[in-house]
């Protein structure tokens, strides 16, 4: 008699495909969102990355004498691409968002030992090799209201040679805030610079708060789907809120406040689809609080003090490595140890 | 009396497809009254938890339907009967129902036709001790009937308080495909409340909590009617939200009264015992009408044309019973218990047994072997069911790692098996294997380490003893020379007495030496700890 496999006999439908493709549907409303306003550009680059990613997976996974179709189409690799893409700027050049695909992929993930091994998430790890090595193509971002111009856009990611950065690029709402925070000489307040430049909306990036709203209806939509638990996105939006809040109550010309950090540059992404990576970040609902609190919060002090325009992927990868530990220090009480028993 | 008794909440659990109607179409069958009986009765002599009850026959000796042909062994142990009346063929080796295929002790009887019973004689229970009664439900052979086959006389306790809270008498049946406690609280309900009954004089008990899950409505109302009827004090029907595994003795607990007992603790210290409906039953039939253990309901489901329910008795091989039902020609296995914790059978001949609550026939169509199992990815959906509130990725992290330590940190042995956790993991890993294995290899380890232990202290007491021996050795030649040395002298110079008495004086410490020698070390030096009970999901 057959005696393959044990109880249970039958299991849900579930399968970590079913997954990554829900991740890669919530990711929808953003980037029609991002469309609309920015063009199809980021179309572009979410297609080289996500070539990129599988061919790069497809030779790994070779390489290392795995089972490559079983892990290719189990779609992480996809939603990793697109990640990758969505926090790069549409209109940097092809190869980028290529190189840091593969970065991704190749070193990120399957040096660690593949699938559910990394201990960094690979998305944030890219990008922060690629800020750090290309500071000023990855600062060039497209400008709101010229989505039309796809032809331009087109040049600035195929052209090659010199660019030609003339209208349809700008600084984001994050980095021009800064850098006349920062550079005039103390002058500058928070109300002025929004109020001067054509880069702000009406609480953050001029349409990226609609963008981010796009990640906000479709990370919704994965904790009704029960892909994600609503600890991480609510702690990290929180966390934020209040940090950003608070100190722009103290001084409202020197610091932006809550509504301006949770829907410009990373934060709804962060909150949503790269806290919430379940590999790389903590696991219990505890330590889900802390560490996306940690990551909202260095992440701020990453914008409000450092060098870089956003701070989310450095955040992310700190409190990476903070994870085990949380997750150690944060396992809740098990069946008859709570309350010592007793109702 | 069913209505607003506030209930509790365990954590997790999962709503898997139930499948229990078709085999509640018909009513329980004698299993005997369709089919001829077997040509041979092969009965396991171990079926309960704890020591192997000892044989009582040998072959060619005659024996009654109901005489006793097991004897308890031990404190854990319970007793075996003859399932009919005929002759002893063997009492040897044979297949067990289990998934080891391993083999044990059984006695084959061959059935003589005449079915004859022993004479049965109401148990006096009201009259009788407490340790009378006991002994009367262990050689009844009465074990628990929800699969974990535990000797219920052990479980018949009031505990230290001298009484219990509560007594939870579990219908909950919530493991997909069984339905033999459903059938038998729907035509037995008079029995199983007469038994509950009696288990609550036993124990003293200051309520009765009958709990069944609420996808049973005509058992409720069966049971209900029973209490009604019986007029049974302070027993009551609570229905209990369907959720898989409410049938857990512990969630049970937990649902009911809210009081999460512990592993490894005794739930009488927390003022509540948990029995199954079918225990209760046979707990009724073993007092009140003295007749012991020897069938069951058995729910025969799965990949057959009729499931159905039957009362079987132990020692019937399984095919049998599966031929009455139909079963479809694509079938390729049995599985004893309900697909979340059942166990393959190693052919299908073994027998029915105290523990067979249900024969589940499987399919490749009916349980697919899963696709290939894929990498953890730390989701966490599984520690989201896991009714202990465990963390079910970090124990296969470690388990799969070999660290049975940290395994041990994060609760490995609080796991009830119940298959939560491989039931909704997307990468379809079957967690609930690397928990058995994981377990397994710490009881290994543990009777290593003991029977090492073992080794360890007879070295030591044989190098003290040796050391001792040489001490003594030395002490008599010390002396030998002390007194020799003392004769040379005293014919030497006899008139030196202040000399004499000197000598006389280290004579006597010699022979005190070697008269009292060091103290030995106890011989029963401490017994190395006994092996780990198997553990059992109740």
């Amino acid at each position: 008699m057959s005696n393959a496999f044990n109880s249970p006999y039958f299991r849900q439908p579930a399968s970590v495909r079913s997954v990554m493709l829900r991740v890669l549907v919530a990711l929808l409303p953003g980037l029609a969102a991002y469309v609309w306003f920015f063009g199809a550009a980021i179309l572009v680059q979410i297609a080289l990355a996500s070539l990129a990613a599988l061919a790069g997976e497809a030779a790994i996974l070779a390489l290392r004498d795995k089972p490559v179709w079983l892990f290719v189409s189990d779609g992480s690799a996809l939603v990793t691409a697109w990640l990758v893409a969505l926090s790069f700027p549409s209109i940097a050049p092809w190869w980028m968002v290529v190189v840091a695909t593969l970065i991704a992929i190749v070193v990120v993930k399957h040096l660690y030992g593949g699938l559910g091994q990394n201990p960094f998430n690979p998305a944030m790890a890219a990008f922060c090799i690629m800020i750090v090595a290309y500071p000023q193509l990855m600062s060039q971002w497209p400008a709101a209201g010229h989505q039309a111009d796809f032809a331009a856009q087109w040049q600035l990611i195929f052209g090659g040679g010199p660019r030609v950065l003339d209208a349809v690029t700008m600084a984001t709402a994050l980095d021009t805030m800064r850098t006349a925070l920062h550079t005039a000489g103390g002058t500058a307040t928070v109300g002025a610079v929004f109020g001067s430049q054509p880069t702000f909306g009406a609480f953050g990036g001029k349409g990226w708060e609609w963008v981010a709203l796009g990640y906000l209806l479709g990370g919704a939509w994965l904790i009704q789907q029960r892909i994600i638990t609503w600890h991480i996105p609510v702690a990290f939006i929180a966390a934020l809120g209040v940090t950003a809040g608070l100190f722009h109550f103290i001084s409202p010309d020197r610091y932006a406040g809550a509504l301006f950090h949770i829907l410009s540059g990373g934060a709804m992404l962060g909150a949503f689809f790269i806290a919430t990576d379940p590999v790389s970040g903590a696991t219990t609902p505890k330590g889900k609080l802390i560490y996306a609190a940690g990551i909202a919060i260095l992440a701020w002090i990453i914008r409000t003090f450092g060098a870089y325009p956003d701070g989310i992927a450095f955040a992310t990868l700190l409190m990476n490595i903070c994870a085990p530990l949380i997750d150690l220090h944060t396992q809740p009480p098990v069946f008859g140890h709570k309350n010592g028993g007793q109702p | 009396m069913t209505a607003l008794r506030q209930l509790f909440r365990f954590h997790g659990g999962v709503k898997p497809a139930y499948n229990k109607e078709p085999s509640t179409t018909q009513p329980i069958a004698d299993f005997y009254a369709l089919a001829p009986l077997p040509a041979e009765f092969v009965i396991p002599l171990h079926q309960s938890i704890g020591g192997v009850p000892h044989p009582l026959v040998a072959a060619g000796e005659q024996v009654k339907k109901g005489q006793l042909i097991g004897a308890p062994d031990g404190y854990v142990s319970s007793a075996v009967h003859a399932a009919t009346s005929g002759t002893v063929k063997a009492v040897e080796m044979r297949l067990m129902p289990h998934t080891s295929g391993l083999s044990a002790l059984c006695v084959v009887i061959a059935p003589d036709g005449k079915d004859e019973w022993i004479e049965r004689q109401p148990v006096p229970w009201r009259a009788m001790a407490p340790d009378e009664v006991r002994d009367a439900l262990r050689d009844a052979g009465v074990v628990g009937l929800g699969g974990a086959v535990f000797p219920t006389y052990l479980k018949v306790n009031p505990g230290k308080k001298g009484k219990l809270d509560t007594l939870v008498i579990n219908g909950a049946e919530c493991e997909p495909f069984i339905t033999c406690d459903d059938m038998q609280m729907r035509e037995q309900a008079e029995k199983v409340v007469r038994g509950a009954a009696i288990l609550r004089d036993l124990t003293q008990a200051g309520q009765v909590l009958i709990g069944i899950e609420d996808n049973k409505p005509e058992a409720i109302a069966a049971m209900q009617a029973a209490v009604t009827q019986t007029g049974e004090a302070k027993i009551e029907i609570v229905p209990v939200p369907t959720r898989y595994p409410a049938g857990g003795a512990k969630q049970l607990i937990r649902v009911l009264t809210g009081i999460e007992v512990p592993h490894g603790k005794r739930s009488t210290d927390y003022g509540v015992q948990c029995f199954n409906t079918g225990t209760a039953c046979a707990t009724y039939e073993a007092l009140e009408l003295g007749q012991p253990l020897i069938s069951r309901v058995v729910t025969v489901a799965g990949n057959v044309l009729r499931p159905r329910n039957f009362v079987v008795r132990f020692g019937t091989p399984m095919k049998d019973v599966v031929a009455l039902c139909g079963p479809k020609p694509d079938s390729d296995r049995l599985i004893m218990g309900g697909p979340m914790m059942g166990f393959a059978m190693p052919a299908d001949t073994v027998p029915v047994v105290k523990a067979t609550n249900c024969i589940l026939v499987g399919s490749k169509a009916l349980f697919p072997p899963p696709p290939p199992e894929m990498p953890c990815i730390r989701c966490g959906e599984c520690a989201k069911v896991c009714p202990s509130d465990l963390a079910p990725f970090e124990m296969y992290w470690f388990s799969r790692a070999k660290l049975f330590g940290k395994a041990q940190e994060y609760h490995l042995f609080d796991c009830i098996e119940c298959g939560c956790c491989a039931y909704v993991c997307p990468s379809r890993i079957p967690l609930v294997d690397y928990y058995r294995f994981a377990k397994s290899e710490i009881w290994a380890r543990e009777q290593e380490k003991s029977a090492a232990d073992e080794a360890r202290e007879r070295y030591e007491f044989r190098m003290l003893r040796e050391e001792r021996e040489k001490q003594e050795k030395a002490a008599k030649l010390a002396a030998k020379a002390a007194e020799t040395k003392a004769k040379l002298a005293a014919a030497a110079t006899p008139e030196d007495a202040a000399k004499k008495a000197l000598i006389a004086a280290a004579m006597e410490r010699a022979q005190q030496a070697t008269q009292n020698p060091p103290a030995p070390p106890a011989d029963n030096a401490e017994a190395p700890p006994a092996p780990p009970a198997q553990q059992t999901p109740s």
